[in-house]
């Protein structure tokens, strides 16, 4: 491994002021402001974690419910037995063996079908989980009583979206980034030139998984009640893909463009009009798609590289 | 007696009704450069396909010296040592030169990573005469320079067993000499190289030995000259008198 060069060290640098920046927070607001950075760096962690796997193979998943449900469950059960820590521990470790059995079984089938089964996979887990419930529980769902406070859940959601952060930056530098790199580009020549390429999306895949099932340990607090509809909820799926697409995923800072100004208008818009926030969703996912298929992040990259281009030209003229 | 460098054992591939390579057998000794001839549709690249492993063959056994690699994915015989080019030239259009270069250094046969990757891919690009040009976007490189940067990637990986699938093919005269001193070159560092060509010029001027097929089968293998003199090769290409 090679030391960090300037560029990287700069950019270590500003992750950590923001961090820290972000940190102060639950100082000066208890109330509006941050519940609705609660949302944001939840949406963050997961959008983020979301792009590792499907940025670079280009495989859409919808199964972060299925893992966000999991992170949730492993809180949900175990909250009255064992200690916290250790059942976030338990819920990482649980996304991370979903993913990689669905990695393992679906990594071949490519595109729409990949979607499909992802989706579907999030809806079994939910039946299962529901059915296990009502045959050897009494309820269907689950209390969950802490003595977390907001504050506490908003700084954990902080400290995961900085792991996920700097997870990703270091698998950038590192021979699986290269390789995810050379897949994305072409997968024949990935396989040729001796890259497993299985087993790096599988690799990838789990990383993610277990992120975005830390991130349902961490709110499973937050929700005090947990049901099988509420911790797998598909719409927590639809949320991430719109928001990442939105602020695109070539770049690692990508998603987060898209999830600040979208969680803060889905919040305006679930207050103001609650029954309408579907047809939102439906319309702000048609534009993202039509307008901007590459994200924000995608306009500022072209429009920069068309700026280097005229400069180039301008340059070229006076010579 | 050492191993042949490469030996396939009666390869076959099926797909469905039509059988692309029917039994094949032959040999290369290390250091040898053998053309892989025939006319269109001969099974000369499902052939390559089957030594890289980008097909399975139905039946039969290839062996790099000595140890088997058919059915194995094609990532583990990159490792073991088979680096090849693709008929159609295949770049990775995100990398720049270099990055390309250095995708067949870190995974396969040599795996180095780092500083060390990277040197070893410079000094590739330049062997091959594209240095200075390192950062460049690869999608706006000429073709022959796109192969020329698929060749240094596939030598990246320090192959023990090179296969060239038609890396001549397309290039106008004057590039067309340039290629063949190039591998000219390769071949008398000792490099173990298949070419399937159509350039009958390269075959005679490059090729230890020769092999040919025609609807799948091996019809004729031995020096070039007495093999392109052979009767039924001849009537393989042009043809009988009586089509004539």
């Amino acid at each position: 491994m090679t030391g960090f060069n300037l560029e990287e060290t700069r950019n270590l640098a500003l992750g950590t002021l923001a961090v820290g920046v972000a940190a102060l927070l639950p100082v000066f607001d208890q109330g509006f402001y941050l519940a609705i950075c609660v949302n944001i760096m939840l949406y963050a962690a997961l959008c983020t974690a979301w792009s590792l796997f499907s940025g670079p193979t280009h495989l859409v998943s919808l199964a972060t419910a299925a893992f966000y449900g999991l992170g949730t469950y492993s809180v949900g059960l175990g909250i009255d037995t064992l200690p916290y820590p250790v059942l976030v521990a338990i819920a990482a470790a649980s996304g991370a063996v979903l993913a990689g059995l669905v990695g393992a079984m679906t990594l071949r089938i490519s595109g729409v079908y990949f979607v499909i089964f992802t989706f579907g996979l999030a809806e079994f887990v939910r039946q299962v989980v529901t059915w296990l419930q009502t045959k050897f529980a009494t309820a269907i769902g689950l209390y969950v009583f802490t003595d977390i406070t907001e504050s506490q859940i908003y700084w954990m959601l902080l400290a995961l979206t900085a792991a996920v952060f700097l997870t990703g930056f270091l698998i950038a530098r590192s021979t699986l980034g290269f390789a995810l790199q050379i897949i994305g580009n072409d997968e024949t020549v990935a396989r040729h030139v001796g890259i497993d390429t299985a087993r790096a999306k599988i690799v990838l895949f789990m990383i993610s998984g277990a992120f975005i099932a830390i991130a349902g340990a961490i709110m499973a607090p937050r929700y005090s009640y947990i049901e099988p509809p509420s911790a797998f909820n598909p719409m927590i799926s639809f949320l991430v893909v719109i928001m990442a697409l939105l602020g695109g995923t070539r770049r690692l800072w990508g998603p987060l463009v898209g999830v600040i100004p979208f969680t803060i208008m889905m919040d305006f818009v679930s207050s103001r009009f609650p029954n309408h926030t579907m047809i939102v969703v439906g319309l702000a996912f048609l534009v993202i798609v039509y307008l901007i298929p590459n994200g924000v992040t995608g306009l500022i990259e072209n429009a920069r590289a068309r700026m280097k281009g005229a400069d180039t030209v301008a340059r070229e003229k006076t010579a | 007696m050492t191993p042949a460098a490469l030996s396939v054992r009666s390869a076959r591939k099926r797909f469905g009704g039509l059988v692309a390579v029917n039994d094949v057998s032959f040999d290369l000794r290390p250091g040898e450069l053998l053309g892989l001839i025939g006319p269109n549709g001969s099974g000369k690249t499902t052939m390559l396909n089957l030594i890289s492993g980008a097909l399975k063959p139905t039946a039969g056994e290839i062996t790099l010296a000595g140890e088997r690699i058919s059915g194995l994915a094609p990532h583990r015989i990159a490792q073991r040592g088979v680096a090849r080019t693709f008929q159609l030239v295949r770049v990775l259009p995100g990398l720049d030169a270099l990055g390309n270069v250095m995708a067949g250094a870190v995974f396969g046969h040599s795996r180095a990573w780092g500083g060390e990757a990277r040197d070893m891919a410079a000094a590739l690009l330049s062997r091959v005469g594209l240095s200075g040009r390192e950062h460049m976007p690869v999608t706006a490189m000429t073709y022959i320079d796109q192969k020329r940067v698929e060749l240094a990637r596939a030598l990246a990986s320090d192959p023990r067993l090179l296969l060239l699938d038609e890396w001549l093919a397309g290039l106008n005269p004057s590039e067309l000499r340039i290629g063949i001193s190039l591998i000219d070159e390769l071949r008398r560092e000792g490099r173990t190289i298949v070419m399937v060509e159509h350039v009958m010029d390269a075959i005679r001027s490059l090729c230890d030995r020769c092999v040919v097929m025609s609807s799948g089968r091996l019809i004729a293998e031995g020096g070039v000259d007495e093999t392109l003199r052979d009767p039924e090769v001849i009537r393989a290409y042009l043809g009988d008198d009586d089509d004539a």
